[in-house]
């Protein structure tokens, strides 16, 4: 038996979502075409983008085609910058790395100044903090970044409050993880730009999407053909967001019993190793996710001795040479740099059953031995 | 066995890894990760450490159909390797860092962590052989000479052989590259890697006084004439002859030689070719691969360089140092390194060098 427990990563694509995709590449025509191939290629895109935003809680005209999330996150941090004409960027200190990364970008080659608003040990922005820097330097402030909940530890962030915070400062909340998991509503949230991807929903690689409020224009990445707006020119991929939309209508994803599946699990790894630690555990949490350190082990040897017992699961970062480091938002909740890279990555989804969960948990005990082991030498 | 494959990135770990699997082990492919900054490309010929090469030895895992994961041994290879290199040559003496590598990292950190994780043992692309016979498991040369690796392995103890597989020592190297090309491994044909990993302009010289500066000195003959003036002593070499720049010549016009490195005075002693003459050697430190020595004086070969000749000698220990005398005078012969004891081809043992004479 293998069992896959790392869905924060990538999820398995839903049928219906396989199904019409295949549907869609055996139709010609290209979205921007003006012939009857074009038109018939542009009607199923147009129908997606309309299942998606109802699924968003946006307006269709607010669905800009991405080819990833982090893509759609690089277009509104660079884009929001720009567009403002200030200098000070806001962000969360657990910010995933396609959103902290173009703002340090933003710092080394725009004269941008860029501060990270730390986080609770339970992972939660701290909104004092925000409050403190919003009051002080109101008139200087580019964006705010906040995302919706943390790809690593689950927490949920409290980004209507950072809305209600910022005022007209734009915010933007990277909700990649949250999108079918936890209900998420664009308009609700009334956040200025938002960033999804589709393989974390049942749906194909090479698709996110920036949500962006309707006739909020924002300088482009790229130029050429002038679609999305012209803020992301690029040939419609059609099949991967007919996909999109198949996945999200299929509404596989059942929360409470994901959540319940977490639980038990994470009761189960309490039981055999009562040393270790949840991260992020009293905070409000995505139901799949569990980061849990086991103290006097390196994530890494634990990664290759659950793997070995065909469990997967994620040691979270990794630099370019896949080497792997302790992560930056484990750190920003206070933990040690030992304590961080002795943290692993559990995240269950929509086909997770108790038949896993009895499995990983049954491989555990010695795994943890052994990465104890491994660990002293 | 279950057994982890170092994989450098190279052809030699490939093939090691693929005999390693058909001969039945089940096996995972390791890549050490030893530059906390890696390079993203190779330059020259010095492969295995940076992101390039990484990812060769992820391919070829892929093609041999192995798991692969990256282990982070930077910290380790720079206290036990890189340090060690320094300080050796800020003493006066002349290490051989691959040797090291293998003492420290890949038979010590990487075969203790293998073993704690349940694993039996580490294969490697080393050109050595070993055999299980009436002395126990023994390490010997590989029958391809020019490639022969036994030297860098003498420092493993029992212990550490007991644990390490060497697929590669009954081939030549011609015919690994064959092997790799009809394995189809993309590595068949990558070049060679020499000199050292973590010097990657391969100037030995300018990469030390980056580190410990360039204090000059005085150059002087035997009766502490000085001659010239060098630009930090521990980038010379005993017996090297080239780049002294000095501009008094011999009597006779006959070329001179560095005989003697002096840290504390920073001074460089040279002179004439026959001055570097040794007859015998002492090692500290002794590591026996098998059975240890005693003080009973035994006849044998001993090899003070990677690639040297198999010098004969008869060999013994005295005190805690492992002390050979040569039947014929060696010219020049510096301490720091390793003298390697062959019974045969059969590596009896080594020591670090400490005084000659």
């Amino acid at each position: 038996m293998s069992v896959y427990l790392d869905h924060a990563a990538t999820t398995p694509m839903v049928d219906a979502a396989i199904s019409a995709m295949t549907r869609s590449l055996h139709k010609i025509g290209n979205p921007s075409s003006l012939h009857t191939e074009g038109r018939a290629t542009r009607k199923d895109v147009e129908d997606a983008r309309e299942v998606i935003a109802k699924a968003v809680g946006s307006l269709a005209s607010e669905i800009i085609f991405t080819a990833s999330g982090t893509e759609a996150d690089n277009a509104a941090i660079k884009g929001l910058f720009w567009k403002s004409g200030k200098k000070l960027i806001l962000i969360s200190a657990i910010e995933h790395h396609a959103v902290l990364d173009p703002a340090k970008w933003l710092v080394e080659h725009e004269g941008a100044e860029l501060i990270e608003i730390p986080v609770s040990s339970d992972g939660v922005i701290n909104l004092k903090e925000l409050e403190k820097i919003v009051l002080e330097r109101r008139e200087e402030i580019a964006l705010i970044a906040v995302m919706h909940s943390n790809n690593e530890t689950g927490v949920i962030q409290p980004v209507a409050e950072v809305v209600k915070i910022a005022g007209d400062i734009p915010v933007h909340t990277d909700a990649v993880q949250s999108f079918t998991k936890v209900p998420l509503s664009y308009k609700e949230l009334g956040v200025t730009s938002m960033a999804l991807s589709a393989h974390k929903v049942g749906g194909p690689h090479g698709i996110g999407i920036l949500v962006l409020r309707r006739a909020y224009e924002i300088p482009a990445l790229l130029h050429g053909g002038g679609q999305e707006r012209e803020i992301r020119s690029g040939t419609l991929n059609a099949p991967s967001i007919v996909a999109l939309a198949a996945a999200i209508q299929s509404q596989s994803y059942d929360a409470d019993l994901v959540n319940s599946l977490r639980e038990k699990f994470e009761a189960g790894v309490m039981a055999v190793a009562p040393d270790a630690h949840i991260n992020g555990a009293s905070a409000n949490r995505l139901p799949g996710i569990s980061n849990i350190t086991f103290p006097g082990t390196q994530s890494d040897s634990l990664l290759l001795l659950m793997d070995s017992e065909k469990v997967s699961c994620s040691t979270g970062a990794a630099c370019s040479a896949g080497v792997h480091r302790p992560s930056h938002v484990l750190l920003a909740m206070g933990l040690t740099e030992t304590i961080a890279q002795s943290s692993l990555r559990f995240s269950a989804g929509a086909n997770t059953t108790q038949a896993d969960i009895d499995f990983a948990l049954s491989v555990l005990p010695t795994v943890i031995e052994r990465g104890r082991a491994a660990a002293k030498k | 066995m279950k057994i982890i494959a170092a994989m450098s990135g190279g052809v030699d770990s490939a093939v090691a890894a693929a005999r390693a699997v058909e001969a039945g082990h089940e096996v995972i492919g390791v890549h050490l990760a030893l530059a906390s900054n890696p390079q993203k490309y190779r330059s020259g010929a010095r492969g295995c450490c940076t992101i390039e090469d990484s990812h060769d030895a992820r391919r070829a895992a892929d093609k041999i159909g192995i798991p692969f994961y990256i282990w982070d041994m930077a910290e380790e290879f720079h206290a036990g390797v890189v340090e060690n290199f320094m300080s050796e040559y800020a003493a006066g003496r002349t290490p051989n860092p691959c040797l090291r590598c293998n003492e420290k990292i890949k038979f010590a950190a990487v075969l203790d962590r293998a073993r704690a994780m349940g694993f039996d043992g580490v294969v490697t692309g080393h050109y050595a052989r070993t055999e299980i016979g009436p002395l126990g498991k023994t390490l010997h040369r590989a029958v391809d000479p020019l490639k022969d690796q036994s030297y860098v392995l003498a420092v493993l103890t029992r212990e550490q052989i007991n644990g390490a597989i060497f697929p590669l020592g009954d081939t030549e190297k011609v015919d690994i590259r064959i092997e790799a090309e009809a394995r189809g491994l993309a590595v068949a044909q990558k070049p060679d890697s020499h000199d050292i990993c973590f010097v990657p302009s391969g100037d030995n010289a300018s990469w030390l006084r980056d580190r410990l500066g360039s204090e000059v000195g005085p150059i002087v003959d035997q009766d502490g004439t000085k001659l010239g003036e060098h630009k930090g002593a521990y980038t010379y070499t005993i017996g090297q002859r080239k780049g002294l720049g000095l501009t008094i010549p011999t009597a006779d016009g006959s070329p001179r030689f560095v005989l003697k490195i002096e840290p504390i005075s920073n001074t460089v002693v040279v002179g004439a070719r026959e001055d570097l003459a040794v007859t015998s050697m002492r090692g500290e430190n002794p590591i026996f691969c098998g059975p240890e020595v005693t003080a009973t004086p035994l006849r044998g070969y001993v090899q003070v360089r990677a690639h040297g000749s198999a010098l004969d000698c008869t060999y013994c220990m005295q005190g805690d140092q492992l002390v050979a005398e040569l039947d014929a005078p060696l010219l020049g012969l510096a301490t720091g390194q390793a003298m390697v004891i062959y019974d045969g081809n059969r590596v009896v043992g080594s020591a670090t060098i400490c005084e000659t004479a």
